[in-house]
């Protein structure tokens, strides 16, 4: 099974190279590109999927040339997982690609896109499926350059060369505590095989610094707030199915780097579950008040992936408290509410990121402003986004709602259960949930109700069109999936019952089976029973009566326009008002003076709080630093050899004095 | 009694019962002003007369529109089937149904918001910005209150709290629930657009939150919106009503009988509230709410720290 798993990232580097070979003629590449990625991931998820559920535990060694290591690969439930949500989410991505990619023809060359996409999806896979820190580092950096040069893909746009070389630093500098991280561990085990990690005695102060390292090293890529400056940029700047494979998984790849560590670390100590707990807090809170400011659909959608690997990040907290806590029921809620939180964010953050796509697409906008009244000119697209807007809010009957449901649980039972100071950091977790998730609605709310409904705000919106088969395909595929899992819940948790019990630290086994879980489809069921009879009754009550169309109510006014309609900014406005520090809101305003009037002006902004006065600054201060170094290049070539020359003197004198050793 | 005995009593007492509520506290705030009032059976007469007549759809709607009284009701009636009304368990009572409970009453307001939405009117997006901004608000001292109730149980379930809490009859012991009730109530009012959050009887669209947002439903549509009002009303308060009263540990007629005088009582408080108070300023609003939150804070300490579990 390993074998075949291997053989599937091969596959997709022969796909990138046929799609470069025939990147000349964008028709063949397109077709051999989607192909690759479709055969890949068709074979890809039944054997994860037969991997996960039968818990296979299987290694290959590889010897190489390189002085350190070895190729050293590895199959486990936890990596099982990360494979299952790698190839589900890049398959659907990629037939959503194949249309959405029709939009570019003939504007531009689609071969990047083409060329990347399946190396980008070869990378994540070695990640999870590598078992020395140097192979991963590599496919790490693989990943983190592939994605670039998807994320440039339309690198004509300044903005999205600029989105792009944040990402790039951004990378490079998670990157860079990645690097540390692996050389304290390498140097304490000998070795950066994982299997000699684990068995590796740390020393408290080494698995602090480990864990902190990791979480900031593998939190820039999951973007953990305030790492998270990439992300609301370089999501929306791809061509949509990227943003979908990036929010979907890509930065899920940080996730399961930290869960790794974690698992290589040993016991866990109490403070670890509550920097974690905070880190999620933080992450899920601002995420979601900075995606409630946006007005730009992707943008919006990007600062939810901010909350939801907070969601995420708490789920984890709190399976860390459970651990440390010698509770390992409540861990392993913990853990498997956050694992199953990242397949179904892959999924409905999948499927809402295509449906803005589909708008784009079919108005040339993303700007909620401008859009209305689309559940009419796009019915499949709106009711798909619908499905994804639930989801995301965490709310029954879908899969959103599954995942925050094992997470509350295991934050309510540690409340009962933890040592009396550390009871109220699951009551935290509790409460920052809650809050998320009512801020999660309002935003959708925002989002659904002014891009979907109403009257249409501008020409654009006016003349929209359902999108193509491929498309639509897409994003019904992931819609049925996030309902099969909401309803359907038991099925979901032996996804990730195996990694959690392991992550959790229960005895070998399947893990704890949750028997209230049957409740949530009995529930779901009855819900739409319910619903079902009332729209019966109402239709029988209506059936010999008078059901007229009339205009909306508008308190008399005879001539109302679409312009009047509430718009997303003052739908917001309200929430953000008591937050407008985290979501750094500036008023532009102007208004008529004097005695004759003539204009007047009202604007209000949000900034990025940790961009702006965290990022920037500091970004500046380095520059400034660096600057002074810029004295030594002159660019002149005697003064170079110079250098070289001193270098060389320097390097004599030491070796010889004796200093350097032997 | 039977699993199917305490569904129909506890259905039987979903459809008949909650339409008193907004009879008892109009009656309250009548006598309060020295009026007679609308008869106590009013809301009853008001649903029989809707649910006979035609309907008026906006030209700008879509099914959702129409979705939106159905589901919310939906959704409704079953977290009226979660809470336990008569016995310490409910027919859809499991381990984790209070989030389930929860997610109901958000599942409900995110298609009523919706159907607001969809009509186009700036009026109707206004009060769902303003419903949207406030439950938001209140959603973080719900779940606080609830967990402060599961914590003697150790199960995040009305059941395990239910007979958790009966035994602990009164005193001390009982301050940390009275102080999630007075968070609760706070929560209570704002969920169901009572005064001092919002006035159900003001008559300026412009003032209006909950009212405003159903301005375009008409006939049974109405008739749900409602019944579904008064189901709310009635749902949240047995909680309420839970987290103050001793209930008998078991007995599901006394059980029954003395939720219902709580839901009475709890009717005439929200009515002699709605006497005395006047209405918050809008921007006021998240104050009371986040007030509301560090009564419930005060409690959780209370529980925690004095041991009570």
């Amino acid at each position: 099974m390993l074998g075949l798993l291997l053989a599937l990232p091969i596959l997709l580097v022969v796909t990138a190279a046929a799609s470069a070979v025939v990147a000349k003629s964008d028709r063949i590449a397109r077709i051999v590109g989607t192909a690759g990625c479709l055969v890949t991931c068709g074979v890809g998820v039944p054997t994860s999927l037969v991997a996960v559920l039968r818990a296979s535990r299987d290694e290959i060694r590889y010897g190489w040339t390189l002085p350190v290591g070895e190729l050293h690969f590895g199959i486990d439930p936890l990596s099982a997982f990360f494979l299952l949500c790698i190839f589900l989410v890049s398959g659907i991505a990629a037939v959503y690609g194949a249309g959405y990619l029709l939009a570019y023809a003939g504007r531009r060359r689609l071969a990047p896109a083409l060329v990347f996409f399946p190396l980008l999806v070869a990378a994540m896979a070695t990640v999870v499926l590598a078992r020395d820190a140097i192979v991963l580092i590599i496919a790490w950096e693989i990943m983190s350059v592939a994605s670039f040069f998807l994320v440039i893909f339309e690198h004509d746009r300044p903005e999205v060369r600029r989105a792009g070389v944040l990402y790039l630093i951004a990378s490079q500098a998670g990157v860079v505590c990645l690097f540390v991280l692996f050389a304290l561990l390498g140097r304490a085990a000998g070795s950066f095989d994982f299997d000699r990690l684990s068995g590796a005695a740390l020393t408290p102060g080494l698995a602090n610094a480990a864990f902190l390292l990791a979480v900031a090293g593998f939190g820039t890529k999951a973007g953990f707030w305030p790492l998270h400056v990439w992300l609301p940029d370089a999501h929306p700047a791809a061509p949509t199915h990227v943003s979908a494979l990036m929010s979907g998984v890509m930065i899920k790849m940080g996730i399961y780097g930290l869960l790794r560590i974690l698992l290589l670390l040993g016991p866990p100590p109490s403070w670890w579950g509550v920097v974690m707990i905070g880190v999620g807090g933080v992450s899920g809170i601002a995420g979601v008040l900075l995606a409630l400011a946006q007005h730009d659909l992707k943008r919006l959608l990007a600062y939810h992936s901010v909350e939801n690997i907070g969601i995420i990040a708490l789920g984890i907290g709190i399976g860390l408290l459970g651990v440390s806590q010698r509770q390992p029921f409540v861990g392993f809620l913990g853990f498997a509410g956050a694992m199953l939180h990242v397949l179904n964010h892959g999924l409905f953050k999948g499927l809402l990121f295509q449906a803005a796509g589909s708008i784009q697409k079919a108005t040339g906008t993303r700007d909620i402003e401008s859009l209305g009244g689309l559940l009419r000119t796009m019915p499949v697209t709106g009711a798909l986004f619908l499905v994804g807007s639930i989801a995301i809010c965490g709310l029954p009957p879908l899969n959103g709602f599954v995942s925050e449901w094992l997470v509350f649980i295991g934050a309510f039972l540690g409340g009962a259960a933890f040592a009396p100071g550390w009871t109220v950091y699951a009551i935290l977790v509790v409460v920052a949930l809650a809050l998320i998730g009512g801020l999660a609605a309002a935003c959708f709310v925002k989002a659904f109700g002014i891009v979907f409904l109403g009257e249409p705000r501008s020409d654009r919106a006016l003349q929209a069109h359902e999108s193509g088969a491929a498309m639509r395909g897409a994003m019904l595929v992931s819609a049925l999936l996030c309902a099969a899992i909401g309803v359907w819940p038991a099925g979901a948790l032996r996804l990730v019952a195996r990694e959690a019990a392991e992550l959790a630290r229960i005895p070998a086994g399947a893990g704890p089976s949750l028997p209230m879980l049957s409740a949530i489809p009995r529930a779901a069921l009855v819900l739409a029973a319910l619903a079902t009879l009332l729209t019966l009754v109402r239709a029988l009550l209506l059936r010999r009566r008078a059901v007229l169309r009339a205009p909306t109510w508008g308190c008399g006014y005879a001539a109302p326009t679409a312009r009047m309609q509430y718009t997303a900014g003052s739908f917001a406005r309200p929430l953000l008002e008591p937050f407008a520090l985290i979501a750094g809101a500036r008023l532009e305003a102007r208004g008529p003076d004097g005695p004759f009037p003539t204009s007047a002006r009202y604007a209000r902004h949000f900034g990025d709080m940790a961009g702006e006065r965290v990022f920037a600054p500091a970004y500046r201060r380095v520059l400034h630093l660096f600057s002074r170094v810029r004295g030594l290049q002159h660019g002149r070539m005697q003064l170079y050899l110079a250098y070289i020359l001193i270098t060389l003197i320097a390097l004599l004198v030491w070796q010889l004095s004796g200093l350097g050793g032997r | 009694m039977s699993a199917a005995g305490t569904l129909a009593l506890q259905l039987a007492m979903l459809l008949a019962l909650p339409p008193l509520l907004p009879g008892v506290i109009g009656r309250v705030k009548a006598w309060f002003a020295g009026r007679r009032g609308r008869p106590l059976l009013q809301t009853y007469h008001d649903l029989f007369k809707l649910l006979g007549k035609g309907a008026v759809y906006s030209r700008t709607t879509t099914w959702l529109f129409r979705a939106g009284p159905v589901v919310s009701l939906a959704c409704l009636i079953l977290a009226g089937l979660i809470v336990p009304l008569s016995g310490p368990r409910a027919p859809f009572g499991f381990t984790g149904d209070v989030v389930l409970f929860a997610a109901l009453f958000a599942l409900a307001r995110f298609f009523t918001l919706a159907g607001a939405l969809d009509t186009g009117s700036s009026f109707e997006g206004m009060g769902a910005s303003r419903d949207a901004a406030f439950s938001a608000l209140a959603e973080p001292t719900l779940f606080l209150v609830l967990a402060i109730m599961c914590l003697p149980g150790g199960a995040p379930s009305f059941a395990g709290a239910w007979t958790a809490l009966s035994p602990v009859a009164s005193g001390v012991g009982r301050a940390p629930w009275f102080a999630a009730a007075a968070a609760l109530f706070v929560v209570y009012l704002a969920e169901n657009s009572r005064i001092p959050v919002d006035d159900p009887e003001t008559h300026l669209e412009l003032t209006m939150i909950h009212e405003v947002m159903v301005l375009d439903h008409g006939g049974p549509d109405l008739a749900f919106i409602l019944y579904g009002s008064a189901l709310k009303l009635f749902v949240l308060g047995a909680v309420l009503v839970h987290l103050v009263l001793p209930f008998p540990a078991s007995g599901s007629w006394t059980f029954a009988a003395t939720l219902v005088a709580g839901e009475l009582a709890l009717g005439v408080v929200v009515g002699t509230v709605e006497s005395i108070m006047a209405r918050q300023r809008l921007q006021q609003v998240p104050q009371l709410l986040i007030g509301a939150f560090a009564i419930a804070a005060v409690g959780l300490a209370s529980v925690t720290f004095q041991g009570v579990r």
